[in-house]
């Protein structure tokens, strides 16, 4: 599904590095702070330029940019326009271009999978933090790429609120065989959602490694990150 | 379509008419005459008036900006705002309240009169230096009250509990960090003042190089001497641009001003004099152009109404040119770009007015494109304050949503229509707004064009103060004051409304 072959990327001091490939389906990204989730995530992106190949399905996509990658991106925030309806912003999911009027059918029928039904016309300011939530799913699943990376997305939602929107995201996106790689700092998290952990620890990227197994006996360094059970 | 390539054609523009003018002002220009000794003193009144002016305004917002700083009292937030006003006032409109109250039959005189003391006269160095303090006291205090309000209140409280003079611990080095950018900020604004020598200057004693350009032009048809004036202005200019360019400049143009940190510290009926008197010598000479102006505006001859379309034709064609320039150099981050940017500040705006003057005399009268020449030269001026303004709102906008509109594919064209454009709607209505005001109430290079036809507002107002017609001259002033400010409103408005944050 995609490999990292050879993968480093350097920035200053920071140095990472990665060789692997990961299935379908959810992967947790977990590691401490600074240890370089997001810019990992960053580089599969396309954001950043690193030096070894990225693969999506066997396909060579390390050239392409962010936009032609067969990857969708949910950022920590901002993820949506705000002086764009909520229509709007799942559009740009399909095209920046005037939506055909099949492609605004699609779009609603998106915006009623993920719980925001009639509500297409409005700005995000006028939506909850879940709904804003939501909307940004939406337009991630209208993009409809192989590969949909959570850089945090939910994170600023209370406990309850995260937990309903990891179970949407697992079941909106990780279906239909992609890959749903999310970074996260709460081994509840990846119990919730994750099948496999790909861990980022001193400067390499390690898995993925079963889930269930990791969390069971981790090691050393990610027990001392994890803190006491 | 690339957002990066016109850039470069608007810093081609703007070099084109800032140094393209200049090499045609030189190849005019008649070496061997060299500098009479009216020049000399030109330069000299030149350089000391801008001192001058500088200094007390640098000096006098001080105590000001310290006791705003520090002070909450009914009606603050009215009076910063009131602050930015004379950015975009007609200078011919300013000096005219500035006569009503210091003139020789204004409000002061008037009262000396009656302790049977002679009547003042501020015609000549003065009174230039006096409208440049109105003009740019203001501007001092808001870059000062800025630096004010970037101490942390709790470095005040910190201080406080320790019993550490607060003046020298935290004022004395923001002032010292802040007052040298004021400083050349608005003497580069004096060093370039061209209507307010026109009006309250002139003679030998009293004349600056600007002027001196302009009579060169005008009333003694000396091409090469203007020539030769405009190589030592755009000298000058661009010493002192340079000079400033290396020194972090103070914003005075920015919000947020409308916070004050409690302090126990200073006196307050002392803070209350400063506010006051800053206040007054703000109100008085405005309040008298409203009275005197409302009962003028029946005596208004037709030509004002001509005059008064034409200005604003002047102004809409240079704002859309000067955001369309300021938007595209913005859009292209790099140190050509923000030269070109900077350079008009240099180029001083007889200067440019000679240079095409000078090229285009040969084919067309002068009279015939003086309004386009006069647009031109106000987009050109008002590019440096728009890049100001746009430049940052571009960086945030890309730094918040840039990621996202790279990964929806969001380039070009789609990219300015979808992202930038709806976020710089605030920033763009308040840059048009100054751009607007600014060019409504410019008198500087139309007076080097118009012939007795094609007149703007400004100049027409000016013609009649010539004329002795006073009344007229009060009415046509409170036009073109309401004509800038509701300029400045409407697009500062435009900006604002409905713009989702």
């Amino acid at each position: 599904m995609l490999t990292l072959e050879g993968l480093l990327i350097e920035q200053g001091d920071f140095r990472l590095a990665a060789d692997l490939t990961v299935g379908p389906g959810v992967v947790a990204l977990m590691g401490p702070s600074g240890a370089g989730k997001s810019t990992l995530l960053a580089a599969i992106g396309g954001f950043i330029d690193v030096t070894g190949r990225v693969l999506v399905r066997g396909e060579d996509v390390t050239a392409l940019p962010p936009a032609r990658r067969p990857v969708a991106t949910l950022f920590q925030d901002n993820n949506l326009f705000p002086h764009l309806s909520i229509a709007q912003n799942v559009g740009l999911g399909i095209s920046p271009r005037r939506l055909r009027a099949g492609d605004r059918a699609r779009v609603d029928d998106v915006l009623a999978r993920v719980g925001l039904e009639g509500l297409g016309a409005r700005k995000p300011g006028a939506l909850s933090g879940g709904q804003q939530s939501r909307a940004a799913l939406a337009r991630a699943l209208v993009q409809d790429r192989p590969v949909v990376l959570l850089d945090e997305p939910f994170s600023a939602l209370g406990p309850g609120l995260k937990a309903e929107m990891l179970d949407l995201a697992r079941d909106v996106l990780a279906a239909d065989g992609r890959l749903m790689l999310m970074v996260t700092h709460d081994p509840a998290d990846a119990e919730r959602v994750a099948g496999e952990v790909l861990l980022v620890l001193d400067g390499e990227v390690t898995g993925p490694h079963d889930r269930a197994a990791l969390l069971a006996d981790p090691p050393p360094a990610l027990r001392a990150y994890l803190g006491p059970a | 379509m690339s957002l990066t390539r016109p850039g470069l054609w608007a810093a081609a523009l703007l070099l084109a008419l800032s140094l393209g003018t200049l090499a045609a002002v030189a190849w005019r220009a008649e070496w061997a005459g060299g500098l009479g000794a009216a020049d000399w003193a030109a330069i000299r009144f030149t350089l000391t008036q801008a001192l001058v002016s500088a200094a007390l305004s640098v000096g006098l917002a001080v105590p000001v900006a310290r006791a705003l700083a520090r002070r909450a009292f009914p009606g603050r937030a009215v009076l910063v705002t009131l602050l930015g006003a004379p950015f975009i006032l007609p200078v011919v409109v300013a000096v005219m309240g500035l006569l009503a109250v210091f003139g020789r039959r204004g409000l002061v005189s008037d009262a000396l009169a009656t302790f049977g003391l002679p009547p003042i006269d501020i015609y000549g160095f003065e009174g230039v230096v006096l409208a440049h303090v109105f003009f740019n006291l203001p501007l001092a205090t808001r870059m000062l009250l800025q630096g004010w309000l970037a101490i942390p209140s709790e470095r005040f409280r910190l201080a406080e509990s320790l019993g550490a003079p607060v003046g020298r611990l935290l004022e004395w080095p923001m002032v010292r960090a802040t007052a040298p950018g004021a400083f050349l900020v608005i003497f580069l604004i004096c060093l370039s003042s061209f209507a307010v020598a026109l009006i309250l200057g002139g003679g030998p004693r009293a004349t600056t190089v600007e002027l001196a350009i302009y009579q060169a032009v005008r009333f003694d048809f000396d091409l090469g001497r203007a020539a030769l004036l405009a190589l030592v202005q755009f000298g000058l200019c661009a010493l002192v641009a340079a000079v400033a360019f290396r020194v972090a400049l103070p914003d005075g143009l920015g919000g947020g001003l409308d916070r004050v940190v409690r302090r126990r510290d200073g006196v307050p009926l002392l803070d209350a004099a400063w506010i006051g008197a800053a206040a007054l010598f703000l109100l008085v000479p405005l309040g008298a152009v409203v009275l005197a102006g409302v009962a003028g505006l029946v005596d208004l001859p037709g030509s004002i109404w001509a005059a008064s379309l034409r200005s604003l034709g002047v102004a809409l064609v240079a704002t859309a040119l000067a955001m369309t320039l300021a938007l595209v150099l913005a859009l292209r981050p790099g140190a050509g770009v923000s030269l070109a940017g900077v350079l008009p500040l240099a180029a001083s705006p007889l200067v440019v007015g000679t240079g095409l003057f000078v090229l285009l005399y040969p084919f067309v009268s002068p009279g015939r494109v003086a309004l386009a020449v006069t647009a031109l030269v106000n987009a050109m001026m008002a590019v440096p304050f728009a890049v100001r303004i746009l430049a940052p709102a571009v960086a945030q906008a890309e730094a918040t949503y840039g990621r996202l509109a790279d990964g929806l594919g969001l380039a070009g064209w789609q990219r300015l229509r979808l992202l930038l454009l709806p976020r710089l709607r605030r920033p763009l209505g308040f840059a048009a707004g100054l751009a607007a005001a600014l060019s409504m109430g410019d008198l500087g290079v139309i007076t080097l064009f118009a012939g007795s036809d094609k007149a703007t507002l400004p100049l027409e107002m000016y013609r009649l103060m010539g004329s002795y017609r006073s009344d007229a001259a009060a009415g046509a002033g409170l036009l073109l004051f309401g004509l800038s400010l509701g300029l400045f409103w409407l697009f500062d408005r435009g900006g604002r409304i409905g713009a989702d944050t």
